[in-house]
C-alpha cells in the first residue's frame, strides 16, 4: 500500500510573547487553530480529527491538557490525540497528524502545539531534582553549553559565529509581524554586551520564553483540491536515541544523520544542498545553526559556520535559514518544533510574506528534542508527491 | 487498509509500590515481548509508548524509558502522554503506510508515588475546576450517583461488578487484587465516597506491559512460529468527549458508543470484552454505550478494578484480549481503553482470530 499524498491547506499561529496575559490557554490554542481553519476555509466541522502536542505537562501544571482542551478546538465526538516527546513535539505532532492522511484514516485534520511558558519558570520545571541522582545542569542552556564548546573546539570555528546567527534570525523576526521578539536596531555590539549565561552561550544567543501556538490543517489529495496553494508534504522521518551512552556523539548525533536521510530518501532528494530551497532549524541556542547544517548534510562536518560567516543562511543569501526569526526570536517550546514545519510550508505557498524566500519550492522544517536525542523532520514542496 | 495483527504481550504483576524506576519497571516486559516475538530492537519499524510525567512529579519520563528499548542504533520513535492504547493507536496507523512491518508498544505507570485522586483532578479544567481539587474518587461517585437517581442501576449492581472483576482475577497471575467477599458482604460496607465503597475503587497500581504489532506475512510468520493465532486488529477507533462536567450527562458514554460502532464491534458475535472501567458503575455505563449483552463475557482477566497502573491498563486490556485470541480461548474480542473524569475518552479495538 502506498502513502495517500497529504496537503498543508490552513496554517495559524499566535501572536507570541512572554505573557499573554489577555488569553486563557484555550484561548490561546483557538487564536492558532481559527487562523488555521480560516486560511484552510473551513470550520471545525470540517475537521475529521485533533492532534494536539505540548512539551511536559509541568510547564502549565496542567496533567494532559489535552482533555480539557477538546471542546475548545472542536474535539467533540471526534479522535484527539496527545503527542509529547520533548522538544521536538511541534514536528512529531504534525508528523504524527499526517501519518493520519497518509494512512487513508481520515481526510481532515486539525493539528495543534502550544505552550504558555507564563504559567510556570520552563528552565527549573526542566531541572528536577531526582532522588538518587545529582542534578546536574541550570535549564536546557546548562546542558546544551558543553555540546556547543565542543563543537566550536572540533570545527576551529571562530567565536563571533554564534553572534552572527543571533542578529541575523533577530533580522529576520522583524520582518515576522508574530515574532515574539522584534528587536529594532539589533547588531553584533549589542549581542556581545549582553550577560553571558552558560559560556559560550550569551543572553541573545539564547531564546526567549514565550506563551504561544500554532495550528496546522492537514488534508488528503480529495480534499486539498479546492485549496488555494497547499504545500505537500513529500517526506517524513523521526529518530531518536538515549540520552548518554559512552560513544555517543551528542554534538553530531546519529539519530539526527539518520533522521535527515531518511527524510531525503522518502522525499526523493539526492542532493538536499542543491533541491531544498530554504530551511526552518530548531536553534534555541545561536551555535545550533552551524551544528545543525552539518548534521543535517548541508554543509559538511567541520563547514557549518563557514555557510554562517559568508551570510548564506541570510534571507538574500544562497540558503536562507530560519527566515521568520527560528526559535531566538519566538520560542513557545512546544509549539517552536510546529512553528518550523509550518514556517517551511508557508514558504512553498509563497505566503510567507516579508520574509518570504524568493521562489522558494522545496522546504525542510526540523525539530529537536531531550539531549538533542529526538528528532522530527519533514519536506514540504509546491509540487505534489 | 494493511492488515495488522498483536503477535506478542507482556506485562508485569501490578503491585502498590513497585521497587525501581520506570527503565526497571519497563525493560523487563519490553525484552520479554520482543524474544517473543522473535525481535531485536533495531529491527524495529516503530516504536511508541504511553505514559505521564505527572504520576512520578518529573517532567520526561519517557526519555530515560528509552534505555529500557535499547534505541541504538537510533529508532523510529514516538511517545504519547495518554494511556499506552493509544500509542497503540498511533503504531497502528503508522503500520497502514506499508513500509515497515513490525512495531513496539509499551506503556508505564507508577502510580503509588504521589497521591493519585489529587494528581488527577489536575486533569480539569484549570481555571474553573481544578482549584476547587475534587478528587477522582469524587468524581466518580458523582457518576455513581447519576446513575443511581436516575433509576438505571443499584448500589448491588455495582457490587456484582466488583465482586465479579475481583474473582475472575483469581485467575490471572499479574492481577493485585484477586479475591472477593460476596455481594452481601460487600454491601455491608461502610462508603468511601458515598455511593462509592471501597471495593468499587480500583487500587493503586505501579505497571508496565509491551505488545509486538506485525503486519500481513509478518505477522502470520511470527505467530505460527510460536503456535499461536495472530489477533489481527479488525477495527480500531477512538473519540472524545467534552470534559465539562456539569454539561454532560455523566451516566451516558457518547464517545464510548461511537468509538464502538466505527472499529466495527458488532460487525460479528464478540466472544469476550475487556473493559478500562477503573470505578465498578463505569462498566455498567460502558456496557450499555457499546450494546454488550449477557453473551459477552465481561474482563476476564479482572479489568482496572484489579489492577489499575495508570497509563498501561488500558494498553492491558488490549494485550489480555490479545492473549485470548493467541491461544485460540476467543474468535473474536473487544478492548476498550478510557482516559479523563468519567469516562470522558475512550479507545475501542476489535480483535479477530482469522
Amino acid at each position: 500500500m502506498s502513502r495517500e499524498p497529504c496537503a498543508v491547506i490552513g496554517v495559524g499561529q499566535t501572536r507570541h510573547a512572554s505573557r499573554r496575559k489577555d488569553v486563557s490557554i484555550p484561548g490561546l490554542v483557538r487564536e492558532a487553530a481559527l487562523r488555521a481553519l480560516d486560511d484552510a476555509g473551513l470550520t471545525f466541522a470540517d475537521i475529521d480529527a485533533v492532534v494536539l502536542g505540548k512539551a511536559p505537562d509541568t510547564f502549565e501544571g496542567v496533567v494532559m491538557p489535552e482533555l480539557f482542551l477538546a471542546s475548545a478546538l472542536g474535539a467533540a465526538g471526534k479522535p484527539m490525540m496527545r503527542v509529547h516527546t520533548a522538544g521536538s513535539v511541534g514536528g512529531s505532532t504534525a508528523i504524527v497528524a499526517a501519518h493520519l492522511i497518509q494512512a487513508g484514516v481520515h481526510e481532515r485534520v486539525l493539528t495543534v502545539a502550544f505552550e504558555k511558558q507564563s504559567e510556570s519558570d520552563a528552565m527549573w520545571a526542566l531541572s528536577p531534582r531526582i532522588p538518587f541522582q545529582p542534578t546536574l545542569v541550570a535549564g536546557a542552556g546548562g546542558y546544551f553549553a558543553p555540546l556547543v564548546r565542543s563543537y566550536i573546539q572540533r570545527a576551529g570555528a571562530p567565536p563571533h559565529i554564534g553572534v552572527e546567527v543571533a542578529v541575523k534570525d533577530r533580522l529576520h523576526a522583524l520582518r515576522n509581524p508574530y515574532a515574539h521578539l522584534h528587536m529594532e536596531g539589533i547588531d553584533r555590539a549589542m549581542v556581545e554586551a549582553s550577560p553571558m549565561l552558560w559560556d559560550p552561550i550569551r543572553y541573545l544567543e539564547t531564546c526567549p520564553s514565550s506563551d504561544g501556538a500554532c495550528a496546522m490543517v492537514l488534508a488528503s489529495e480529495r480534499a486539498a483540491r479546492g485549496a488555494a496553494r497547499p504545500a505537500w508534504v513529500r517526506g517524513t522521518a523521526m529518530r531518536s536515541e538515549p540520552t548518554m551512552f559512552a560513544g555517543r556523539d551528542a554534538v553530531n548525533p546519529r539519530a539526527g544523520q539518520d533522521c535527515a536521510q531518511a527524510l531525503y530518501r522518502e522525499a526523493g532528494i539526492d542532493d538536499p544542498r542543491r533541491q531544498l530551497d530554504t530551511a526552518e532549524i530548531y536553534v534555541p541556542f545561536s551555535w545550533f545553526e552551524p551544528m545543525w547544517l552539518e548534521n543535517l548534510g548541508l554543509a559538511d562536518e567541520g563547514q557549518g559556520w563557514r555557510m554562517t560567516d559568508e551570510g548564506a543562511t541570510a534571507l538574500g543569501g544562497r540558503f536562507p535559514v530560519n527566515a521568520s526569526g527560528g526559535v531566538l526570536s519566538s520560542n513557545p517550546i512546544g509549539a517552536s518544533g510546529m512553528l518550523r514545519f509550518a514556517e517551511a510550508a508557508l514558504q512553498v505557498r509563497g505566503m510567507a510574506g516579508e520574509h518570504q524566500v524568493d521562489g522558494a519550492r522545496n522546504a525542510l522544517g526540523h525539530a529537536y528534542g531531550g539531549g538533542s536525542q529526538f528528532f522530527a523532520m519533514w519536506i514540504v514542496s509546491e509540487e505534489r508527491p | 487498509m494493511v492488515d495488522v495483527a498483536i503477535v506478542a504481550f507482556a506485562q508485569r504483576p501490578s503491585v502498590r509500590n513497585a521497587v525501581g524506576d520506570e527503565v526497571e519497571l519497563v525493560q523487563p516486559v519490553i525484552q520479554q515481548a520482543l524474544e517473543d516475538a522473535g525481535l531485536r530492537a533495531s529491527e524495529l519499524g516503530f516504536v511508541c509508548s504511553g505514559s505521564c510525567d505527572y504520576l512520578i512529579g518529573r517532567p520526561f519520563s519517557f526519555v530515560t524509558a528509552l534505555d529500557a528499548v535499547g534505541a541504538w542504533p537510533p529508532l523510529c520513535e514516538s511517545h504519547v502522554e495518554m494511556d499506552g492504547a493509544f500509542a497503540f493507536y498511533e503504531a497502528w496507523v503508522r503500520l497502514q503506510h506499508g513500509d515497515v512491518d513490525t512495531a513496539l508498544v509499551y506503556a508505564f505507570g507508577r502510580s503509588s508515588l504521589g497521591s493519585l485522586p489529587i494528581i488527577l483532578s489536575q486533569q480539569l479544567d484549570p481555571y474553573t475546576v481544578a482549584p476547587l481539587f475534587p478528587d477522582a474518587i469524587s468524581l466518580a461517585a458523582l457518576q455513581a450517583r447519576a446513575l443511581l437517581d436516575g433509576g438505571r442501576a443499584t448500589e448491588r449492581d455495582f457490587a456484582e461488578v466488583a465482586c465479579r472483576s475481583r474473582r475472575a482475577a483469581e485467575g490471572n497471575p499479574n492481577a493485585q487484587l484477586r479475591q472477593s467477599a460476596d455481594v452481601e458482604a460487600l454491601l455491608g460496607a461502610a462508603c468511601l465516597r458515598p455511593p462509592l465503597r471501597v471495593h468499587d475503587c480500583p487500587p493503586i497500581s505501579d505497571g508496565a506491559c509491551a505488545m509486538v504489532l506485525a503486519t500481513g506475512e509478518r505477522a502470520r510468520a511470527i505467530a505460527s512460529a510460536r503456535g499461536r493465532a495472530p489477533a489481527w486488529v479488525a477495527g480500531v477507533d477512538h473519540r472524545i468527549d467534552p470534559q465539562d462536567l456539569g454539561s454532560r450527562d455523566l451516566t451516558r458514554a457518547p464517545s464510548a458508543k461511537l468509538a464502538a460502532e466505527r472499529a466495527g464491534a458488532h460487525r460479528a458475535p464478540l466472544d469476550l470484552a475487556e473493559l478500562h472501567a477503573p470505578f465498578s458503575p463505569q462498566e455498567l455505563i460502558l456496557r450499555e454505550a457499546m450494546g454488550l449483552g449477557p453473551q459477552v463475557a465481561i474482563n476476564p482477566s479482572g479489568g482496572a478494578l484489579a489492577a489499575n497502573p495508570m497509563m498501561v491498563a488500558g494498553l492491558t486490556r488490549v494485550g489480555e484480549a490479545a492473549l485470548r485470541i493467541h491461544d485460540g480461548r476467543a474468535g473474536r474480542a473487544l478492548a476498550h481503553a478510557t482516559s479523563g473524569p468519567c469516562l470522558q475518552q475512550n479507545l475501542v479495538c476489535v480483535l479477530e482470530a482469522r
